[in-house]
């Protein structure tokens, strides 16, 4: 079993206006096996404890603490924490030209494992992964990310989920810009990844649709870079009928 | 977030069944080719332009001097079109010859074949009469050339000669210095003959060069140029392509090592139903100069052309120019046509200079197109790698290996595609950030 531990964590980035304090003291411990949802509006800072997660350099640390099994993750290059077991499905996945699909999976499964994988049991292995998420096999020889539409850049962020295997992975709004189809198919996905076990997942979403599919145990809602309630599903549902507004106020009240 | 940067981003395609601006179908009453006008034209001793006759401006393509003679070119000012890209100063002279006493008498690149049996490497005098069957001047640094050289090197493959990937004809040319110096080379496929033949530039050089490829009809070449100069060299290299009827040519020019290289391949057409394939790879590190300017003069009917070139650029003042000319002649009906040039910028105070350019004369054509852009390899691709356990050398190989492999790819010669995969990967290490 592992853990990843968020701790008292402030970031700011810097911004042409100055320094912008984003996240405020965020404490949050993830086990393995888990899924905890975090629910927020727009702007609240879930992509940027997603990015600083993943070690994106935009994000500063200011104070606070992110460890894996007690090994300070703050400390680690990006690639260094993903290969220690952190994976971030991307909001916005990028574009790589030049670089296709085959390539760069079988690069990531190399660097991610200390070794290539053996070469039969991969390609059927990134068949079968690809079939289930219903991406035709013409995407293998594209470059990654190009031009694929917006569902078309979840389904491969949830693949690589899946091929990579890693200790936690966190979803920045996967569901976000997929029909329902599309958004049972990536759900299933995603809950293939969990039942294979020694997974624990942090979903971030400002919809509470997504939830219908996938089932935390934990919801978290995040409002202005902290963490405004705790609770268990039934937040989440609480969530779809009151929306948003109920914190906002509160903080508006305060202010 | 910010994604692939498209600094410029052009594209189109234009189908001769569709309207095409500016342009009338009067297809049937063209007259046919006329030999005078033809792109060597008759009489090479004198300055003489071709096609500037009444209705074409004198931007366009077919209006520019071409001549043997380097007296009939006026003093390069740097403000032309075809050297406004240029750092004339370090050109180390080859611009100027001929003014002030400035010389290009320094000794040619030492030249070593090697050669499958059948095929012929000569050296030659000027006075060779297969000299000038494939090419003419276009500026005045090509002129240079071609007045100063005293021997040229004649490759010959013979009608009907049956060349592959394991066959390859090599040249290797090895600077002599930095005195400025002149050199001329003749690749010649005779009818029916297939083969590959490489020019491998190395050491230290000040050198203009004119390269002559004669196709003949029904010969299928490749021809390799590679420029791997030590970082003080300066090349300029006119490489003159004349595509005989139903020939095939594929085109390569790899350009990595050399302070200032300028390079410009033409394609011709003798015949009709030609089909000439140009590619490029370049890799700019930081200082260099690499400009590869192209011109592909469709003169002849049913003829096909295409051009891919690719580059990546790294480091402070790191600069690749790339123009594609392409003009399609009124005579040139059924002319199939593509350019397309992409830049891969890797790190900051790089720059890419692109520029197609495509003028048609006649609406009776399968097709011509171009496109040509210019991305970033930007932090967000290095985050996006990184986060799938990718270290950064590793992510910044991986892209440009796939970015220039469109074109290694092309060159079918295992060897040489290995050679170009490390060269491209020593290039990545020593211009490490
Ligand atoms: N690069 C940046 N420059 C300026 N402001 C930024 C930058 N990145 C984030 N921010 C600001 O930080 C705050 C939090 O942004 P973040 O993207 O983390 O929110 P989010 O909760 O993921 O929102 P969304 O639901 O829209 O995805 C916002 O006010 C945003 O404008
Ligand atoms: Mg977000």
């Amino acid at each position: 079993m592992s853990t990843l531990e968020i701790k008292d964590l402030h970031v700011s980035i810097e911004t042409e206006q100055g320094i912008k304090p984003i996240l405020k003291g965020v404490s949050l411990t993830i086990n393995t096996g888990e899924t905890h949802a975090i629910m927020g509006p727009n702007g609240s800072g879930k992509s940027t404890l997603a990015s600083t997660i993943a070690g994106h350099p935009r994000y500063t640390v200011d104070s606070g603490s992110i460890t894996l099994d007690g090994e300070n993750v703050l400390e680690m290059s990006v690639d260094e924490r993903a290969r220690a077991g952190l994976f971030l499905a991307m909001q916005y996945p990028v574009e790589i030209p030049g670089v296709t699909m085959t390539n760069f999976l079988r690069t990531a499964k190399t660097a991610i494992d200390g070794e290539a994988p053996k070469l039969r049991t991969w390609t059927k292995d990134v068949k079968a992964a690809m079939a289930q998420l219903r991406i035709e096999p013409e995407f293998a020889e594209r470059n990654v990310n190009e031009g694929f539409s917006g569902g078309e850049k979840k389904r491969h962020e949830i693949l690589q989920l899946e091929l990579l295997r890693p200790k936690f992975a966190v979803l920045d709004e996967t569901d976000s810009g997929l029909d329902v189809d599309a958004l049972k198919i990536v759900s299933e996905g995603v809950n293939r990844a969990i039942h294979a076990g020694g997974l624990g997942t942090l979903l971030i979403t400002h919809y509470t649709r997504i939830l219908r599919y996938i089932k935390p145990q934990f919801v978290h809602v995040f409002v202005d870079g902290t963490i405004a309630e705790q609770g268990g599903p039934e937040l989440a549902d609480r969530l779809e009928e009151e929306g948003y507004d109920r914190y906002l106020v509160a903080e508006t009240a305060t202010a | 977030m910010t994604e692939l940067t498209q600094e410029q981003e052009t594209e189109s395609k234009i189908w001769s069944q569709g309207f095409i601006k500016g342009m009338t179908e009067e297809g049937e009453s063209l007259s046919e080719i006329n030999p005078e006008s033809g792109p060597l034209g008759g009489n090479a001793a004198k300055a003489h332009s071709h096609g500037a006759g009444a209705g074409v401006p004198d931007s366009s393509r077919a209006g520019r001097l071409t001549s043997y003679k380097l007296a009939d070119f006026p003093a390069i000012t740097g403000r032309e079109e075809d050297w406004r890209f240029t750092p004339l100063k370090r050109l180390r002279g080859l611009d100027r010859v001929g003014i002030k006493g400035m010389e290009l008498n320094g000794a040619a690149p030492l030249v070593e074949a090697s050669a499958p049996e059948g095929v012929t490497v000569e050296t030659v005098g000027r006075d060779d009469a297969r000299i000038g069957s494939a090419g003419i001047p276009e500026d005045r640094v090509a002129a240079a050339a071609w007045e100063n050289f005293s021997e040229a090197t004649i490759v010959t493959l013979p009608a009907e000669f049956v060349g592959n990937a394991d066959n390859v004809t090599t040249l290797t040319l090895t600077g002599q210095g930095d005195t400025p110096a002149a050199s001329h080379i003749l690749v010649h496929a005779k009818k029916f003959a297939t083969g590959v033949v490489v020019l491998d530039h190395r050491g230290t050089a000040v050198l203009s060069e004119n390269v002559e490829v004669l196709v003949e009809d029904g010969a299928d070449l490749t021809v390799v140029s590679i420029q791997d100069w030590n970082d003080d060299a300066v090349h300029a290299s006119a490489q003159h392509v004349m595509a005989g009827r139903d020939s095939k040519v594929k085109h390569v020019v790899v350009n990595l090592g050399g302070d200032l290289l300028r390079t410009t391949p033409t394609a011709r057409y003798s015949g009709t139903g030609a089909e000439v394939e140009m590619y490029g790879l370049y890799f700019a590190d930081a200082g260099q100069h690499l400009e590869q300017r192209l011109f592909v003069d469709h003169s002849t009917k049913n003829c096909k052309s295409r051009v891919t070139y690719k580059g990546a650029l790294q480091g402070d003042n790191a600069h690749a120019v790339w123009i594609g000319d392409v003009l399609i002649r009124k005579q040139a009906e059924g002319t199939d046509s593509y350019e397309m040039n992409r830049n891969l910028i890797l790190t900051q105070g790089a720059r890419a200079d692109s520029v197609p350019n495509l003028e048609i004369e006649t609406g009776m054509i399968e097709g011509a197109g171009h496109a040509s852009a210019t991305g970033r390899f930007d932090d967000e691709q290095l985050f996006y790698l990184q986060t799938r356990g990718i270290a950064e050398d590793v992510a910044r190989r991986l892209v440009v290996r796939g970015f220039l492999n469109e074109v290694i790819q092309q060159i079918k010669v295992p060897a040489l595609e290995e050679r170009l995969r490390d060269s491209v990967e020593r290039e990545l290490e020593s211009s490490a950030l």
